[in-house]
């Protein structure tokens, strides 16, 4: 335990932990330690709140009751575009859509994008993207003959910058890429990604699904085109997420579904649309949804990303640092900026026993390909264990990971 | 501290895992198939021999966790000698048996030892899918098998 390191912070995480009524629990007879945060993480009570307040007084339909319960809906709804288009650092709350996750958002983006390509055209990824930043784009490169490029990493799990640049040409006509590796934790140099792709004229989609609780977005200071994230990893519920776009590139956009809500005039000859963001928001969203992700927007202001980021940051170093005693693991992903994800594998352990002995004593780990079996295939894995650390992880909890780590050694013999 | 976890992972499986039985290429082989677990990663490559309608042999290859490395290693063993409606049948019962229904485990023999599978819901699979890839085998299946 590093107690220098405890002392020294000034970030209360006793104080944060009883924020969050989850961790309070035993798993198989253990204290619960929850290191899935980069699959889901979990909720603090003000989020849980929020949605009860919600459902219990508030409840109706946005946008179209002239009734008080619709008017408050809508207020609260309306108010956490506000507060996602602040988080973000966007110019306009109008350049915030409303989404099930990153991945509809990406979709979204993508389905626009299928209108503007055609054979010979080029898509540019890279190669630590998650499936959700890969499939959508293999389906548009399907419909149009375009291809897809994929600028590759190195063993360390970091991009190759001078290979990235050399796949931009002409020809590419978009690009999406990573801001953070959900399987590696490596973090993209992406102002410096995003201004070469400029130079080209391409526009850039950012996906920030991993980097959103970890790393303060200022798409304004970034210019990325688009910025998409899932509320769930931020706090907040799952089922929510945003798009960020620029106001001239949305406005260009066909829309992705129709329904209501996304119209202002329909007659059977011919529908026109609602103005952005509205335009993408066809159906009843999920409002409560909606709600929970402002509420752990301000959760997570009220304690401030900084702060957080410092605090994951000394866990990861704390866990690369005891993991370097344990000889049969070998870390995946040791790119000189990451984040807290801390992905092994264990010299003749398959990631499935780790994962199903760990939470044996009580440590709640990811085992499996993280949605990117490319990522795997590079690394000559089928799947590695992955400890992810939030804002309410402990130094014990690091000490615990260790032991339950050597423990599950020492049974496999 | 992880004892109660024995139930799982019993010493026979450990050894199996180490020391795959039949765990080789078989360049002569009948009939073979791939067998894939999406979720997780694991595949094998079943192969067997066939004659008489009695399974002469039977090797595996391929990577995977500990419980469906034990499962192929000790399903390559018990199959070996029986027909194929035999091994159909040892098949179901140990379905039933990794899914938690009754079953007599004298039935089963060896293969017991994987019963505590039936408490993990997602390892369940770990401990089928040679098993169901040797059934799609037996059933004149050429595309690879998924647990999906």
């Amino acid at each position: 335990m590093n107690q220098q390191v405890e002392k020294s912070m000034p970030y209360d995480v006793e104080k944060i932990r009883q924020d969050f009524p989850i961790l309070d629990q035993k798993v198989r007879d253990k204290q619960l330690v929850y290191l899935d945060n980069a699959a889901t993480s979990q909720k603090p009570k003000s989020v849980i709140d929020s949605i009860v307040h919600y459902y219990e007084t508030d409840n109706a339909n946005i946008h179209r009751g002239v009734h008080t319960l619709s008017e408050r809906a809508t207020l609260s709804y309306e108010n956490s575009r506000k507060k996602v288009q602040q988080f973000l650092n966007a110019g306009s709350e109008k350049e915030i859509v409303f989404t099930r996750g990153a991945t509809e958002a990406i979709n979204l983006v993508a389905n626009a994008v299928r209108e503007l390509v055609t054979v010979g055209d080029e898509i540019l990824i890279t190669a630590m993207e998650h499936h959700s930043n890969i499939v959508p784009w293999q389906m548009l490169c399907e419909k149009t003959g375009a291809t897809l490029r994929v600028a590759p990493i190195n063993k360390q799990g970091e991009l190759i910058f001078e290979e990235f640049e050399a796949l931009i040409s002409e020809k590419v006509k978009f690009a999406a890429i990573s801001h953070m590796s959900n399987a590696l934790g490596t973090i993209n140099p992406i102002k410096k990604m995003i201004d070469l792709l400029h130079r080209y004229e391409i526009p850039v989609l950012v996906d920030g699904a991993q980097a959103i609780p970890h790393i303060a977005v200022d798409v304004t200071a970034l210019d990325c085109e688009f910025y998409v994230f899932s509320g769930h990893k931020l706090y907040a519920p799952t089922g929510i997420g945003a798009l960020y776009g620029k106001m001239e590139q949305l406005e260009q956009m066909a829309p992705y579904q129709g329904g209501g809500d996304m119209i202002s005039v329909v007659t059977f000859d011919k529908t026109v649309y609602n103005r952005v963001p509205y335009k993408f928001e066809a159906g009843t969203p999920n409002i409560a949804g909606t709600i929970g992700l402002g509420a752990a927007i301000d959760y997570v202001n009220g304690i401030g990303i900084e702060a957080i980021a410092e605090h994951e940051n000394q866990l990861l170093n704390y866990a690369v640092e005891q993991s370097k005693k344990i000889d049969r693991l070998k870390m995946i992903g040791t790119a000189k900026n990451k984040g807290a994800i801390m992905s092994f594998v264990l010299d003749g352990i398959h990631p499935h026993d780790i994962g199903t002995m760990m939470d044996h004593q009580g440590i709640a780990v990811r085992a499996g390909h993280h949605c990117a079996m490319p990522v795997m295939d590079f690394f000559g894995v089928p799947a590695t264990a992955r400890a992810s650390f939030a804002m309410y992880n402990t130094f014990q909890e690091v000490d615990a990971l260790m032991d339950g780590i050597e423990n599950l050694i020492e049974m496999f013999g | 501290m992880l004892d109660d976890l024995r139930d799982l992972y019993q010493e026979v499986i450990f050894d199996h895992n180490r020391n795959p039985r039949n765990f080789r290429a078989m360049d002569d082989a009948d009939l073979q198939i791939d067998g894939f677990n999406p979720l997780c990663g694991d595949r094998l490559t079943l192969f067997i021999k066939i004659s008489d309608g009695v399974i002469s042999d039977a090797s595996f290859q391929g990577q995977g966790c500990a419980i469906s490395t034990a499962s192929a290693s000790l399903m390559t063993e018990i199959v070996k000698g029986k027909t194929e409606k035999e091994a159909e049948q040892l098949f179901t019962l140990f379905h039933k048996m990794a899914t938690g229904e009754h079953v007599e485990m004298d039935e089963l023999g060896k293969l017991a030892v994987l019963a505590g599978v039936c408490e993990y819901p997602a390892r369940v699979k770990c401990a089928t899918l040679p098993w169901h890839t040797l059934d799609a085998l037996l059933k004149g299946s050429e595309e690879p098998v998924t647990t999906e």
